[in-house]
């Protein structure tokens, strides 16, 4: 008989953790952290902000940045069936999506609810790579099921990832020599050899990001990620670049449009309660479902929602006033009588000046008015205002350079 | 090479020749849809088939009909092709070593205490009960939980009407008993140990369950007692229709060839066909593809497969979605049941057996059971095998040369996940098993002029059914009725326009009793309208 009755301390027991995991590029980021504040994803240590939100995200906009993803999942798909497999998890046509570019994809349960949500590298007509916020093995081992020849290996461990994000993102890279990626257009995949002198190891680019401006994200085997955040870090005082965290890069998100999961929408598979999950259209990703292609998991419910309409959309909101909406509650009615939805993410935006956040609201009050309940602190005290909100379509923030084929050299 | 004159069009493919199928196609034909049945093996029947297993001698791998019903057998007119409703019962026998047996019968036991036949009436008329309140679930489709219309919600009102017309206490006993081990069942009726044992044999035989296992045993008792040969609503272990089971397959045969129905043997079907909507409709099946390479084309395809073999082999997994495709991947259908045919020379002789026709039950008692099962379920061979003998050869004298018999058992508990090699396992368990039958029927030994002893990895193969499972998959609580396969196809109808399941894995279940060909039928056509 096993005694359940004294909890063991963590250090007895053998999967748990004593400490955060520390990415290759860790002990460059410790010494540049003056903030010391850390969170936790999936395991690593993931720095908040190094001094100040408000500096890092302006980085993002007006020079460059970089950004550990490290903690990224990385799960690799190999073999024959490994498209096939991939065309029948996620919404869009894996079977168009062309060698050495990435596609932002979702997978959906039977019901046509998201799971995660997450970018797929396709590198071979036989090999591709995921990467998610999340970890997804399960999941992939439960779409793999019927589809023989294909491996799927974890990589999370085995790759370091930066992402390099902002206008002078290029001419950075042009600078330590990894000029040959300023033909990269946007969700390309370039591999170039790395460090540039032997000995001779590779370095894989892709011209993605979750900035909404110019940016590439760096993905390097363990050993050589310390040379590369050096390299880049030499010529750091003519590019102005810093390391930034997860606090500004949300703020980049929400101007530059992107949805991040258990914020703006919560998996399927971890909601308990009916409904409190989220299909792609409600999610606005209506783009993103191919329902042309061949059967994917999913499909018929997500055919009849197309039909029949999704029962609430998140909406891109410009709000009135200057105080963030922060997990406010939307009305249809400035006297706060008749609750339509509640926001999921707000910024005062800096780079548009305006105050914006995302609303996910009932689909039968989507033509408006919609006001947002905003409690604010002043002098010590708190406040609340009904502010109308205006539907956006478009990104917040979608410069012209972030797009432009060599880019601008800034 | 299949049978030539498979190029006309058809309404409608069955995929797999057994009684389900061929009853399906039956009913489906009887509407005027044009259908052909396309069977892997030489001759259709599966399970039920008879067969020969050594020169002169033939034998099927069921010999008993409890779940045949008077009303199948005038639906198809199967007594028009030689197969009537009349068909003799048996009693069934509790071997005891030393030639003590128990007999039991339709309404009496003979061997026991008094108290034992007291209880045993109590028992019976609880079992009938019980068998008379779910009877109507069987011949109909089950109802679904969610997206439920009206006769969902019907159907659902009928179930419970029938258990609350069982009274309060009955009631209330019911949904006891249902979730009872049979050990505990036993134990509260009976004294004799034997008796125990015998009466254990039809809530467990076929599924992954010992006396001890806490998994709804009664409801495989209760599915037995469906049929209505030895009289409506019967708790049959005492009264077991015995058939030719051959002549049930024949004249069910004749009987779809009368209404035109095409069977096609050595057709074995590689792939389901599925045509991509490419107009934003769902896929839906146009037809099969046969191991030659050749197409057949028809709207609607009817697998009488078990749910593994029909989605993941000859559908595909891709066609469906992922948490389906996963329910279907966990459907437990590993079979716990071997079986041994005995070619013999002259009627093998057991100790004090007076009526060699009965059904005869070798299970010393529960623990004895319990006890086979526990080395099955870890993968090795039972350390004393028990087993249900029949002597077909009584029955029916044209199985066998004149003076020679057939013996058939089906011995628990044989697991088909074996963790020694069965090649090198095989004789071993052989061994054992003659050895037991030696302890009952001393010298049947030097009677064995053939054996074949069919594991249940053998069963698999040589019936394709996955698992080697009786019922195309444990039939138990979460794999009954609105779960049977699995939610989301268990009402025949399958994710796949045009796919249609048939088999003893859809509801009801297992056994000779052609009630789920009857009501996937109905089905089809219902969608047909």
């Amino acid at each position: 008989m096993i005694n359940n009755n004294e909890l063991k301390l963590a250090k007895d027991i053998q999967h748990v953790s004593q400490e955060l995991l520390k990415s290759p590029f860790y002990p460059r980021q410790v010494v540049m952290n003056t903030a010391q504040a850390w969170s936790n994803w999936n395991g690593y240590a993931s720095a908040n902000y190094f001094k100040d939100a408000y500096l890092e995200y302006f980085l993002t906009r007006n020079t460059c940045g970089v950004y550990d993803v490290t903690a990224m999942c990385k799960y690799r798909f190999k073999g024959k069936d490994a498209e096939a497999m991939l065309n029948r998890m996620v919404t869009r046509d894996v079977t168009k999506h062309g060698i050495n570019k990435v596609a932002y994809n979702v997978w959906c349960t039977d019901k046509g609810r998201i799971v995660d949500d997450g970018t797929i590298f396709r590198f071979a007509a036989d090999d591709f790579r995921i990467y998610c916020a999340e970890p997804n093995l399960d999941w992939f081992m439960m779409a793999a099921e019927g589809f023989d020849d294909l491996t799927i290996v974890e990589e999370s461990c085995q790759i370091a990832g930066l992402a390099l994000q902002g206008p002078t993102s290029c001419a950075l890279l042009r600078a330590i020599g990894l000029g040959a990626v300023e033909t990269l257009k946007p969700m390309e995949i370039g591999h170039y050899p790395f460090p540039t002198i032997k000995p001779a190891g590779e370095i894989m680019i892709s011209r993605t990001g979750f900035t909404g401006d110019l940016g590439y994200e760096l993905w390097i085997e363990n050993d050589l990620a310390l040379m590369l955040w050096d390299k880049l870090f030499e010529k750091s005082h003519l590019y102005g670049l810093r390391p930034f965290g997860e606090e500004s890069l949300n703020m980049a998100r929400i101007e530059a449009g992107f949805i991040l999961p258990e914020v703006d929408f919560h998996g399927a598979l971890h909601t308990v309660l009916h409904r409190h999950d989220h299909s792609p259209y409600e999610m606005g990703l209506d783009w993103m479902v191919n329902l042309k292609k061949s059967h994917f998991s999913g499909k018929a419910a997500l055919l009849k929602e197309q039909k029949n309409g999704p029962s609430c959309r998140l909406l891109k909101l410009d709000i009135e006033g200057e105080k963030p909406a922060d997990n406010a509650i939307l009305y249809s009615d400035d006297k706060g009588k008749h609750p339509i939805g509640y926001v999921t993410s707000a910024l005062n935006s800096p780079a548009t000046k305006a105050n914006i956040g995302y609303g996910l609201v009932e689909n039968k009050y989507l033509d408006g008015p919609i006001y947002a309940e905003i409690y604010y602190q002043k002098d010590l005290r708190w406040y609340q205002k009904f502010r109308l909100c205006h539907i956006k379509t478009k990104p917040f923030w979608a410069p012209e350079r972030a797009k432009l084929t060599p880019p601008g050299d800034h | 090479m299949p049978d030539s004159n498979i190029t006309k069009q058809y309404d409608v493919i069955v995929v797999g020749g057994g009684h389900n199928g061929l009853i399906c196609a039956h009913q489906l034909a009887l509407k005027g849809k044009k259908v052909i049945v396309l069977e892997a093996e030489e001759s259709v029947g599966g399970f039920a088939k008879a067969y020969e297993f050594s020169p002169g001698f033939s034998t099927s791998a069921v010999h008993t009909l409890p779940q045949l019903s008077k009303k199948l057998i005038s639906d198809l007119q199967l007594d028009k092709y030689g197969f009537s409703s009349q068909q003799p019962i048996v009693s069934t026998l509790a071997l005891d070593p030393c030639g003590e047996h128990i007999t039991i019968s339709a309404d009496s036991l003979t061997g026991v205490g008094s108290k034992d036949q007291q209880a045993y009436k109590e028992f019976r008329e609880l079992l009938n009960q019980f068998s008379k309140a779910i009877r109507p679930t069987w011949g109909k489709k089950p109802p679904r939980i969610e997206d439920r219309d009206l006769s969902d919600v019907m159907t659902f009102a009928q179930f419970g009407l029938n258990i609350r017309l069982l009274g309060k206490e009955k009631m209330a006993e019911f949904t006891r008993v249902l979730a009872l081990p049979t050990q505990d069942l036993m134990d509260e009726f009976f004294e004799n140990p034997l008796l125990k044992a015998a009466l254990s044999w039809d809530f467990l035989v076929g599924n992954k369950l010992a006396p001890r296992s806490p998994n709804n045993a009664v409801l495989n008792q209760l599915l037995r007692n469906s049929g209505d040969l030895a009289g409506k609503n019967t708790y049959n272990t005492g009264a077991m229709p015995v058939a030719k089971v051959g002549l049930f397959i024949n004249a069910l045969v004749k009987s779809c060839q009368a209404q035109g129905v095409t069977i096609s043997c050595n057709s074995r079907v590689d792939s389901i066909l599925v045509a991509e909507q490419k107009d934003q409709g769902n896929p839906c099946v146009n037809g099969v593809r046969l191991n030659d390479g050749q197409k057949i084309h028809a709207p609607t395809v009817i697998s009488n497969l078990d749910a593994k073999t029909s989605f993941k082999k000859l559908l595909g997994l891709k066609h469906l979605d992922i948490q389906f495709s996963h329910r279907i991947n966990r459907i437990r259908d590993k079979s716990f049941v071997a079986t041994i045919n005995l070619a013999l020379r002259s009627a093998p002789n057991f100790t004090g057996v007076l009526d060699p026709k009965s059904r005869l039950l070798i299970a010393p008692s529960m623990s004895c059971m319990e006890s086979a099962f526990d080395y099955a379920k870890y993968g090795e061979l039972p350390n004393n095998p028990i087993m249900e003998v029949m002597i077909p050869s009584l029955h029916d004298n044209t199985i066998s040369p004149p003076g020679h018999h057939v013996l058939s058992a089906q011995v628990m508990y044989v697991p088909y996940e074996l963790k020694r090699n069965w090649d090198q396992a095989k004789p071993t368990l052989l061994e054992s098993i003659l050895a037991t039958l030696e302890t009952y029927a001393p010298g049947i030994r030097s009677q064995i002029i053939a054996s074949e002893l069919l594991t249940p990895k053998d069963l698999e193969s040589r019936f394709n059914v996955s698992g080697g499972h009786w019922h195309h998959g444990e039939f138990c609580i979460d794999q009954w009725w609105v779960n049977r396969p699995t939610y989301g196809t268990n009402r025949y109808s399958t994710p796949m326009q045009g796919f249609y399941l048939c088999g003893a894995g859809a509801h009801p279940g297992g056994g000779i009793m052609g009630a789920a060909g009857q009501n996937a039928a109905k089905e089809v056509l219902k969608h047909d309208q």
